[in-house]
C-alpha cells in the first residue's frame, strides 16, 4: 500500500478561474458583488429596484442564476442593462466557469459594477467563490429568523444581510431583533440593512451602502 | 446538494493523483471537511457509492477528518476553537477576532495499491 500525501483543495479548479476573474475585475475595475438567499427571498426584486434607481448611462451588468427558465432576466431586462441568464441544468449553485463563460462577449472596461443573482439556496453557493469582491446574503422576514444559526458558512461569509420584505413584519412572528443578533452571533460585525421592494423602505439605506462599496472600490483601482 | 459535484471534484483530484502511478488502484481517500465548509458528509459519501459503482474504483474508502471554526485574536494572538459561535476572544476579551481554520474543503491523501 502506498499512502500519497496530496493536501489539494478539492475545489481548486474553481478557485483557480475564479482568482482569474478577480484579476480581471480589478484591473477593468469592476466591482462585483454575488447576491445569494433562499429561494423566494427577493433577489430579483432586490436588483429590480436597484437598477430603477441608477441613470441610463450607468455602466451595470447583470448575471442570473436558475436551475431553469429564463424569467429572472426577462424581469431584469426591463431595465434596459444588459443581462444574462445562466440556466444550470439542475446545478443548484453557480460555479466560476459558468461566470466566465457568461462574460463572453462582453467588454469588462465598459462595466463598473457586475450583480451575480445566485441560484436560489443558502448551503451550495457558499463553497463556490464566483471572483467576486463581496458575498451578499438576503433573508426575508417571512423566513424563520434562526436562519443564521442554520445556514451559518453563508452569513458567516456574506459581508452584508438584507432583511427583506420589512413590510410584512406586522403579519409574521419573525422577530427582527433575533435575527439581527443571530446573524452577528454568527459574524461579529456583519453589516445589515432592512428593506422592503414592495414599499421601497429602507432601499436608500441599501442605497448607500453600496455606493460606499463602489466608491471604496475604485479608490482601491486608482490607488 | 451540491455534494455529487465535489465527489465528482474530488474524484477529479484522485485521477490525477492515480495518473502519476500507473497501474496504480486508489484504495482509500483521506479528506478534510471544515464545519463552515457546508458540506454534508454523509451525502459525500452517497456521492462517491453513485459515481464509483460498477467501476474498478467501487468501494473505494473515505475517511472524512472534520476540522472545527478556528480563530485567532489580532490583539493578543490567542488561537482559539469557536465553540456556538462564541467568537470573542477567551483571553483578552477582543470581541473582533480573525477566521484561520474551518473553511477547508480538501483532500489530504490518497491509498494506492501498487500493481
Amino acid at each position: 500500500m502506498n499512502r500519497v500525501e496530496v493536501e489539494k483543495k478539492v475545489l481548486s479548479e474553481n478557485d483557480r478561474i475564479a482568482a482569474d476573474l478577480r484579476r480581471r475585475f480589478k484591473e477593468h475595475g469592476v466591482l462585483c458583488l454575488n447576491l445569494i438567499s433562499s429561494p423566494g427571498a427577493g433577489k430579483t426584486s432586490l436588483l429590480e429596484r436597484t437598477l430603477e434607481g441608477f441613470p441610463s448611462a450607468e455602466r451595470v451588468a447583470l448575471l442570473t442564476g436558475d436551475i431553469q427558465t429564463d424569467n429572472d432576466a426577462t424581469r431584469l431586462a426591463r431595465a434596459g442593462f444588459p443581462v444574462k441568464q445562466i440556466t444550470t441544468g439542475g446545478a443548484c449553485h453557480l460555479d466560476a466557469r459558468m461566470i466566465e463563460r457568461a462574460l463572453e462577449g462582453w467588454r469588462l472596461e465598459d462595466l463598473d459594477l457586475l450583480l451575480i443573482e445566485n441560484v436560489g439556496n443558502l448551503v451550495c453557493p457558499s463553497s463556490y467563490d464566483l471572483g467576486e469582491e463581496a458575498k451578499i446574503v438576503v433573508l426575508s422576514v417571512a423566513e424563520g429568523e434562526d436562519k443564521p444559526l442554520k445556514y451559518p458558512s453563508i452569513f458567516f461569509k456574506s459581508v452584508l444581510l438584507v432583511l427583506n420584505k420589512v413590510d410584512l413584519l406586522p403579519y409574521v412572528p419573525f422577530d427582527i431583533a433575533r435575527a439581527r443578533e443571530y446573524a452577528r452571533r454568527v459574524h461579529p460585525g456583519m453589516e445589515i440593512v432592512e428593506v422592503s421592494c414592495t414599499t421601497g423602505q429602507g432601499l436608500d439605506d441599501w442605497r448607500a451602502w453600496l455606493e460606499k462599496r463602489r466608491a471604496a472600490s475604485r479608490i482601491k483601482v486608482t490607488a | 446538494m451540491h455534494e455529487l459535484s465535489i465527489a465528482d471534484s474530488v474524484l477529479e483530484a484522485v485521477r490525477a493523483e492515480a495518473g502519476r502511478h500507473p497501474g496504480a488502484v486508489p484504495v482509500k481517500i483521506g479528506l478534510r471537511i471544515g464545519e463552515l465548509a457546508g458540506v454534508d458528509p454523509d451525502a459525500l459519501t452517497f456521492g462517491f457509492q453513485a459515481l464509483t459503482a460498477g467501476t474498478p474504483w467501487n468501494g473505494l474508502a473515505i475517511e472524512i477528518e472534520n476540522t472545527p471554526r478556528r480563530h485567532r485574536c489580532p490583539t493578543c494572538a490567542t488561537e482559539f476553537r469557536v465553540v456556538e459561535y462564541r467568537s470573542g476572544c477567551p483571553a483578552c476579551g477582543a470581541a473582533r477576532t480573525e477566521c484561520i481554520g474551518g473553511d477547508e474543503l480538501e483532500l489530504a491523501y490518497v491509498e494506492l495499491e501498487e500493481p
